[in-house]
């Protein structure tokens, strides 16, 4: 790569660009920045893949390097997800956009029972992006794939105009195989089922509230980025009736247990002085006005199970090095349904809502 | 975060409201002034543990509440134009204003951003010389010192391009309007600790002697609202009217005087419009004159803006006590939080916000309209 140190010139203030200069076969290297022409499906275009993504994901199908990969299909279920990543700042404590790019759609697919298989990556960067910084990310998104045990197989590249995008986003669409048997959705919940989160809610969201506005909390707060997918092959084994799995991202667990209640048309009751959150985020969710239950999070899983499998899930979890802080937190009631209610640490209950956009930071 | 769990203990917390149940002998309404208070009260369930006897009355100390209609209508108007940068609390930017609010200006171009220190308004704008810089200044004595180091700031390093909308408002003068208003109903209050930890409280203990009234500063944990009720309670039961200090932890007679040494400075009393409610003599503060050249007001000219406020909407009523949120005949149906007619519904701590998010459990055996919105 880059032997030169790229400024940071993402909104133009680095080294001029000589679009005058020949394009061609100028070595790659001589561009700390992304250009133009880099998404072109040229030259530049080739000399970025072969540069920067096909050393981070390397496979076969990839080196292959068709417009789509094939796969063999044995007649078994297939789950398929896609998912675009738009995070700022690109790095984070705790990950960067390449990890979450992975993990957000191992996830999705986990979250179905499907053992996630091969993943596509599509980029769409700035003009002017550092290239340092892209194979920053892609690195990134290669450890990732590696440790959640996927492969990137197919991908794309699309360059816009400065000023037209946020540095850099990404895309990722995935297929996993779901096992016979399962049958995870989130119409399934019943009452009677144990609700279980995997661990400490809000970290991520917390993570990216205090990098990118600058504020400092006593410790630092890191992104909880993870794929979960050895963790859900843990719990199918010990209970293969598991109702509901959802990865609580955007909207925080009150999201996904608002949209579960409705989709099942139960009600659920969870109790406050169970759930797991990390003393830190939890202060900045104080002094920030922020509920934790709204803040999202990105390695994180919530399951209905039937009560009896309860004990053998929650140690499943417990096992996984992703799950060391999961708890039972509630469980699910024919009363009141599509109703969220939590149990306040004063005995008495309140309902839990979804938030109508982002969480806005109170004035005092 | 020991400090924070201490407050929030559930065995107390029932002792609490056992001691409360057992001082009590006949009915007494007590108002929490701050919408931080009624929050915590409506999200903790307090309301749902105490005596059938205590009724609670939720007070007008939300600052994005009380913030009048045409003080929103000029942020509108002066974040719309291209050369200015405006800078606001998250909080506000949901405010219903007669024509939109500041979410629909930023989606439409304008430059608004979201900041958590006036502090940071001042960076910008030394960060954008050939920028107007304006900030939305508004809260009551808790924001408000704060606000006037950042207008200080200004004038010292003459940072020319910014400007501040001043709308601060004052927290004892509205406790006198409500004493003072017709139909009054209540027996005593809860003050907020964070404007006492800036202002202390000896000023109370007039208003105390008046009306004999007492007036308990309690902080917003569960604990401590448990502990100023149970206070406010032994003193209405006893018939006496004094000035107690729930809250030491945070609040000393004296409050912080280098705070109040500076908005004497940068401020000066005026009479000021609460939205909802009208104007009260002497209820807030505006710029100096040594500092009218930061005031956005003169500098963008923004007087003939005419608001609109909604006929449907009883946000006044409810700041002043006078009805519960779910009282209002459009609560939970012409107004949500995805479509709120007054600040109330949209603000943090908006009182009509709290019994729409937290509280609708108890009516859920009622016809709902609400749990659709939900979904
Ligand atoms: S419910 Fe809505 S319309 Fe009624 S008083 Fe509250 S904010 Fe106004």
């Amino acid at each position: 790569m880059a032997d030169k140190t790229p400024k940071s010139s993402r909104n133009g203030a680095g080294d001029p660009i000589d679009f005058g200069g020949p394009v061609c076969p100028v070595p790659l290297q001589d561009y700390p920045n992304v250009i133009l022409g880099h998404g072109g499906g040229g030259k530049l275009s080739a000399e970025l893949v072969e540069h920067v993504f096909l050393p981070a994901f390397k496979n076969d199908h990839l080196d292959v390097l068709r417009d789509s990969a094939v796969i063999q299909l044995t007649g078994q279920r297939l789950a398929m997800s896609t998912d675009s990543y738009v995070v700022r700042p690109l790095f984070f404590p705790g990950g960067s956009i390449g990890d979450l790019a992975i993990n957000g759609t191992v996830n999705d697919l986990a979250m179905s029972g499907a053992k996630p298989l091969y993943l596509s990556a599509a980029f769409i960067i700035e003009e002017g992006f550092p290239i340092a910084e892209l194979k920053r990310i892609a690195d990134a998104m290669g450890a990732a794939a590696r440790h959640a045990g996927v492969t990137v197989i197919t991908g794309d590249t699309k360059v816009v105009e400065q000023g037209h995008g946020d540095g850099c986003y990404i895309n990722t669409a995935g297929v996993g195989v779901v096992p016979d048997g399962i049958d995870i959705a989130p119409n399934n919940a019943r009452p009677g089922d144990v609700v279980i989160v995997s661990g400490t809610l809000g970290d991520h969201g917390m993570a990216i509230m205090s990098v990118r506005e600058g504020l400092e909390f006593d410790a630092k707060i890191q992104s909880d980025s993870a794929p979960l997918a050895d963790m859900v092959a843990a719990i199918t084994e010990v209970c293969p009736d598991v109702h509901v799995l959802r990865d609580p991202t955007r909207g925080g667990l009150a999201a996904s247990l608002n949209e579960i209640a409705a989709s099942s048309d139960c009600g659920i009751v969870i109790e406050e002085t169970r759930l797991p959150i990390h003393p830190i985020v939890q202060s900045a969710c104080e002094i920030l006005g922020f509920d934790p239950l709204l803040v999202a999070n990105e390695g994180k899983l919530v399951c209905m199970v039937p009560a009896a499998f309860a004990g053998a899930v929650l140690n499943a979890i417990q096992a996984d090095k992703h799950g060391s802080n999961a708890a039972i937190i509630g469980h699910v009631v024919a009363e009141h349904p599509g109703v969220v209610v939590a149990k306040t640490v004063i005995g008495a209950s309140r309902v839990v809502v979804t938030a109508i956009g982002e969480q806005l930071p109170r004035i005092c | 975060m020991k400090h924070l769990t201490e407050y929030r203990d559930g065995e107390k917390a029932k002792r609490l409201a056992g001691e409360i149940q057992r001082l009590v002998t006949r009915p007494w309404a007590i108002m929490e002034v701050c919408g931080g208070q009624t929050h915590s009260i409506i999200r903790n369930g307090i309301d749902q543990i105490l005596p059938d006897k205590i009724e609670m009355i939720h007070g007008p100390g939300c600052p994005v509440c009380v913030t009048p209609l045409d003080v929103i209508d000029k942020a509108l108007a002066i974040a719309s134009r291209p050369d200015v940068i405006f800078c606001s609390f998250g909080d506000m930017l949901r405010v219903p204003g007669s024509e939109g609010d500041l979410f629909k200006v930023k989606a439409a171009g304008g430059d608004v951003r979201v900041v958590y220190s006036p502090l940071d308004a001042v960076k910008i704008a030394r960060e954008n010389p050939d920028r107007e810089v304006v900030f939305l200044a508004i809260g009551f004595e808790t924001t408000a010192p704060a606000n006037a180091m950042a207008v200080k700031l200004a004038h010292d390093q003459c940072v020319d391009n910014f400007s501040a909308l001043v709308s601060h408002v004052l927290v004892p003068p509205a406790i006198e309007a409500i004493m003072n208003s017709p139909g009054n109903r209540v027996n005593a209050f809860l003050a907020a600790g964070h404007v006492c930890s800036v202002t202390g409280f000896d000023h109370y203990r007039p208003l105390c002697d008046r009306y004999k009234v007492p007036i308990v500063i309690t902080g917003f944990e569960p604990l401590d609202l448990l502990d100023g009720i149970r206070r406010c309670v032994a003193q209405l039961e006893s018939g006496s009217a004094a000035v107690e200090n729930a809250y030491p932890r945070v609040v000393s007679e004296q409050g912080n005087v280098a705070a109040q040494t500076l908005l004497d400075e940068v401020f000066e009393t005026t009479d000021r419009n609460w939205r909802g409610i009208g104007s009260i003599p002497h209820s807030g503060w505006r710029l100096r004159d040594t500092y009218r050249n930061f005031d956005a007001e003169s500098k963008f000219d923004v007087a003939a803006i005419c608001t609109r406020e909604s006929t449907l909407c009883r946000a006044g009523d409810v700041l002043k006590g006078a009805i519960k949120p779910n009282q209002c005949e459009a609560f939970g149906k012409q107004c949500t939080p995805r479509t709120p007619l007054g600040a109330t519904m949209v603000s943090g701590e908006g009182a009509c916000a709290a019994y729409y998010n937290y509280g609708r459990l108890v009516p859920l055996n009622a016809p709902d309209t609400n749990v659709a919105e939900q979904a």
